[in-house]
């Protein structure tokens, strides 16, 4: 093992990992707000790659052109899940949320594989040959541009909540959703777009990842476990909180990647997941009895 | 019952040709009830039930293989270890407190870190799974030629859960059940060692989901990581009480005879699309917590005090 590879599987890693985090920004913030744990997250995922593949193959536009495209289709997708679904279910008791939204991955999956057949598709862009090198050490442009997507959407979203309006009422929903009604804040809408924003996340991380990634009806079961280790180490609800997590288990998983053969990779952050759960349930940064 | 129970004896000679949808109707009962002991009753979600029964087949497969042993004696070793790995789990986690969908999502995290195992592990046959060798007709190591005796064995086992569950509703540590799901503080301050109904309900239901898993290995003769440990298999085991009626007797075997036989069906139907059947499972999913939040038997019993009232 040299140090060129430990360095590259580094770097991938952490490339990754900001990807994992933008994921992770969106379960928590629908579980921040409205306390539901959305499983379907995944398949939103799964509707974003897609989203982007068919926009690359049928309307030949190019492919990072494909992740505002991505942003919006899974913005009304998550907004009507929400108001259809989610809505009439808020009162009841947690774990049949949890249900709710499985049967809802499981039916966006498997019509996904009705639809679309459960092959493997590769996007052809070509971006995915260009490297970068510094020294011995090569980075691939993909990757590099979906971690920048990530970044940008993740400092949006984290600037939209400190610095505005709509902002400033997803937070007051999510700490105190009576007090907020009784303030003149539409907790209903609040909750509609912040799901909405929460699929959007999902799809753009999709779209991102779609140049390098193949694409096929349950690719999201790579991903929605392991946005829900990110979610849970970075405490529940904790937007920055994700953000760092997302890194930590990118490169959690890298180094899984080097020392386990290739099905077992993720057992590392697994194992994480689990001493998390068990011995600091509110996360990382979370405070204690929060 | 009992004329129920002699029809089901007869069965086999008349309609030979639903032996194997009955045959799965009973199998995935033991192990949804297995599910409804924990779920249902004790009310501690597990969204990784196939770890369970993965380990049941795997143990008792694992047994026969390298040490001849024959699988009525593995499936003693299947309950075990699968009681102790539910004892390991639960205890890890319900002595933190752990509940709702914290419990649900690390029951998954475990399943999927064995069906990681199971896929990178050689000696457990690895990605491709175990094929256990075949010695024709020899009930001595639980092989037959014909369908019938694993119809007597799922049909006892079967009758056997029920009679478990339907035992455990009267008495003290059933009680102990459902107060701990009810409310676990109050149950607590009322004297209920709450850790220790989670422990018994967990042992309970790991054993038992265990054993069917062993059942399953030596119907089919076959497993692999994917079709044991897989998310889809813990999806099938605790659909099946959510949609009967969750903490009843009957709920799970309900759940079990619409479910089994429209998964068959389907598979059979639309065989290229092998996931048609998953996405009906999910439309009926969404429908029953939308609509019948309490499961068929529940929603049954609502309606039945609502006329008598």
């Amino acid at each position: 093992m040299t140090l060129t590879f430990v360095v590259e599987s580094l770097l991938n890693g952490l490339l990754v990992g900001g990807v994992y985090s933008l994921m992770a920004i969106g379960l928590t913030l629908v579980f921040g707000v409205m306390k539901v744990i959305n499983f379907a997250h995944g398949s939103l995922i799964m509707l974003g790659m897609y989203t982007a593949y068919w926009s690359v193959a049928l309307l030949h536009v190019d492919p990072y052109l494909s992740i505002p495209i991505a942003f919006a289709v899974l913005f009304v997708i998550g907004a009507s899940f929400q108001k259809f679904l989610i809505n009439p279910i808020l009162d009841a008791p947690e774990h049949n949320q949890l249900l709710l939204t499985l049967g809802v991955s499981l039916v966006m999956e498997n019509f996904a594989v009705f639809l679309w057949s459960p092959d493997y598709r590769v996007m052809k862009t070509s971006y995915a040959g260009i490297n970068f090198y510094m020294g011995d050490v090569s980075l691939s442009l993909v990757r590099l541009l979906a971690f920048g997507f990530a970044m940008l959407l993740s400092a949006i979203i984290y600037l939209m909540l400190t610095r505005t309006d709509l902002g400033k009422a997803i937070r007051a929903a999510s700490e105190e959703p009576r007090g907020a009604l009784l303030m003149g804040i539409n907790v209903r809408r609040i909750y509609l777009i912040t799901f909405g924003i929460g699929a959007a996340c999902a799809g753009v991380s999709g779209a991102a990842i779609t140049p390098f990634i193949p694409v096929y009806p349950y690719v999201g079961w790579l991903f929605v476990i392991t946005a829900f280790v990110v979610v849970v180490l970075g405490g529940m609800g904790n937007i920055l909180g994700a953000f760092v997590g997302g890194l930590i288990i990118g490169l959690a998983d890298s180094v899984g990647a080097m020392f386990l053969p290739g099905s077992m990779k993720s057992i590392i952050s697994f194992t994480i997941f689990i001493l998390i759960l068990l011995f600091k349930p509110t996360g990382l940064f979370g405070r204690k009895n929060a | 019952m009992g004329f129920v129970l002699a029809a089901l004896h007869i069965l086999p000679w008349f309609v030979p040709s639903v032996l194997h949808i009955m045959i799965m109707i009973f199998l995935f009962t033991v192990m949804g009830q297995g599910w409804n002991i924990l779920g249902g009753y004790a009310g501690q979600f597990s969204f990784g039930h196939s770890l369970f029964f993965g380990l049941g087949a795997y143990v008792s497969t694992l047994l026969f293989i390298n040490l001849g042993l024959s699988p009525w004696i593995g499936i003693g070793f299947s309950c075990a270890a699968g009681i102790i790995l539910g004892l390991f789990i639960g205890f890890l986690s319900f002595r933190y407190g752990l509940k709702g969908p914290f419990f649900a999502l690390i029951m998954l995290a475990f399943a999927e870190i064995f069906h990681m195992v199971a896929m990178g592990w050689n000696a457990v046959g690895g990605a491709l799974g175990l094929l256990i060798p075949l010695k024709g007709n020899s009930p001595g190591v639980m092989q037959f030629l014909d369908k019938e005796p694993f119809y007597f064995i799922t049909l006892w086992m079967m009758v056997g859960s029920l009679y478990v569950v339907w035992r455990l509703e009267g008495t003290r540590t059933g009680l102990y059940f459902l107060a701990t799901r009810e409310d676990h503080d109050a149950a607590e301050a009322l004297g209920v060692n709450t850790f220790r109904a989670q422990m018994m309900a967990m042992a309970m239901s790991s054993g038992m989901t265990a054993m069917g898993g062993t059942i399953y290995a030596q119907y089919l003769l076959y497993i692999d990581p994917d079709s044991t440990f897989g998310v889809v298999n813990s999806v099938e085991i605790m659909l099946r009480p959510i949609i009967g009626g969750p903490g009843t007797i009957l709920g799970p075997l309900l759940g079990s005879v619409l479910l089994t036989p429209l998964s068959e069906v389907t598979r059979l139907a639309f065989q290229s699309y092998s996931g048609v059947y998953l996405m009906i499972y999910g439309l009926i999913l969404v429908g029953v917590i939308m609509f019948l939040p309490d499961g068929m038997i529940g929603f049954a019993k609502k309606a039945v005090s609502r006329v008598g009232r």
